[in-house]
């Protein structure tokens, strides 16, 4: 299948790409998300100005916290030992992702940038407190991505605006875990719930909780939050942690024929569990 | 637009339509048709190539983003007509009926193998997440893979 036709132009430097990018452009990472909805014709920009060998927004530094560049695969992210050790539940979410040609190309800034529901790393992001840095011709600005994903396929990005890395803190003091249901055919989200817990001996002191798949948005989860902290991580905990998560998810659900919301708002509190038991065990 | 490939090491320079998919290019421009299109839609893997030594689905990359990098196709595994090993396990073993999955199958493995030598029977199905076969059952696929895989490993 053909996409539609378009002007092509690469740029060498973030500054360069945001000269280039025109109202009708679009930018060009990895070209995972982007050239298939092209191939349907579902999107038919203009002018894509590749973003891919622009240097400075590659590879990831740490440095009293990751900061990951936009353009950065999910297999660096999944290989990356500083993400690891920082954010292990960011790796395994990268290293979920579709099959191994699509993490060799598919860059996180893509990823975040087309925001679909079924994503893996916004999930983490939200979680982990994660910021995403961005430029545009005013200058630059930093969101957090609570406030990044704003709802099915949006972002708080404005027309011409790069990510150009996202910030994700020093988490290596916390328990942290993605647990996921991955689609069968696809392998995307059908759900996928991201913790970081807090602990004190075998005291939860402070839980963070996101959910996406389930959800049109990755999603945080104050009552599941409240449930899991001061508990010893209990079944009771557990599944009070559970209900409130299914709760906290309910203005935000997303479904289909083969998934309904209420089969993926029952399955949120399932896998809520599986992350908690898998990050504290 | 005008690019320059190099695939299966030789270097081919070309004016393209920038709209031209890398799968396009390599069957249409350049008449390599051992890559098969099978979906069309990223989900099969028909389609895989090693694009700088890495696993790419060909038909979710334009031409132009190959621009200056180094594309190896099922044409340019074997050296001097000797198949690549992967090949010749895929023959020992059946590891293939129709044939159709197949380059892709190959493309796919020998780049895992590379870098997984050894690779245990669990990593190499996982790995095979991206790769859709309609007759074999994949068993035989495997078996072929890890044949490979040991032998890289120093075993045999
Ligand atoms: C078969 C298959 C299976 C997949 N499975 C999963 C899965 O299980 N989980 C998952 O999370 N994802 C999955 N994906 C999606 C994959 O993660 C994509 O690669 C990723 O979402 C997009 O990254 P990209 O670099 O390819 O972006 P592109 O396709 O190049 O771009 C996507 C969008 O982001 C914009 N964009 C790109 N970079 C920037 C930037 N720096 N600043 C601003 N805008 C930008 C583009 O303009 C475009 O609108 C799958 C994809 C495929 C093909
Ligand atoms: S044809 Fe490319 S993945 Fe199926
Ligand atoms: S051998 Fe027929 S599709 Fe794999």
């Amino acid at each position: 299948m053909w996409p539609n036709k378009f002007d092509y132009q690469r740029a060498e430097s973030v500054d360069q790409a945001l000269e280039l990018i025109g109202d009708e452009g679009k930018f060009l990472a990895g070209g995972h998300s982007l050239l298939p909805v092209m191939k349907l014709r579902l999107s038919a920009p203009e002018q894509l100005v590749d973003i891919g060998r622009i240097d400075s927004l590659r590879g990831i530094s740490a440095d009293g916290g990751l900061t990951i560049g936009a353009t950065a695969t999910h297999a660096e992210i999944a290989a990356s030992g500083d993400v690891q050790s920082m954010c292990g539940a960011l790796a395994d979410a990268c290293g979920g992702v579709g099959d191994q040609a699509v993490r060799n190309f598919g860059t996180i800034g893509g990823n975040i940038a087309h925001a679909d529901p079924a994503s893996d790393p916004p999930t983490v992001l939200v979680a982990a407190g994660a910021s995403v840095n961005i430029q545009g011709s005013d200058g630059s600005r930093s969101v957090g991505a609570e406030e990044f994903f704003v709802d099915l396929f949006e972002t708080a990005l404005e027309d011409g605006e790069l990510i150009t890395s996202v910030s994700v803190p020093d988490l290596s003091g916390q328990k942290t875990a993605y647990a996921k249901f991955p689609h069968p055919a696809s392998r995307y989200a059908i759900v996928g719930v991201a913790v970081a817990l807090s602990m004190d001996g075998d005291t939860c002191t402070g839980a963070s909780v996101a959910v996406g798949g389930a959800t049109v948005k990755a999603v945080k989860c104050a009552g599941a939050e409240a449930a899991l902290a001061g508990s010893s991580l209990d079944d009771a905990a557990l599944n009070a942690a559970a209900d409130m998560a299914k709760a906290d998810i309910a203005d935000w659900l997303a479904g289909d024929v083969a998934y309904p919301e209420s089969y993926r708002q029952q399955m949120a509190g399932v896998y809520l569990k599986r992350a908690v038991k898998a990050a504290a065990g | 637009m005008q690019i320059s490939v190099t695939v299966n090491g030789v270097v081919q320079e070309r004016d393209v339509d920038p709209r031209t998919l890398l799968v396009h290019f390599l069957r249409e421009e350049l008449d390599l048709t051992g890559t098969k299109i099978g979906c069309d839609t990223s989900q099969c893997g028909a389609c895989t190539v090693h694009l700088d030594g890495k696993a790419l689905k060909s038909c979710t990359l334009l031409a132009a983003q190959a621009d200056g990098a180094n594309v190896t196709t099922i044409e340019g595994l074997a050296v001097d007509g000797e198949h690549h090993p992967m090949q010749t396990a895929f023959w020992e073993n059946h590891g293939l009926q129709c044939g159709y999955c197949t380059p892709g199958m190959i493309m796919a493995t020998t780049a895992f193998v590379k870098d997984n030598p050894g690779a245990s029977e669990e990593a190499i199905r996982h790995n095979l997440e991206g790769n859709i076969c309609r007759c074999t059952g994949y068993h035989n696929i495997v078996k072929a893979v890890k044949q490979v895989a040991d032998a890289a490993a120093g075993g045999d």
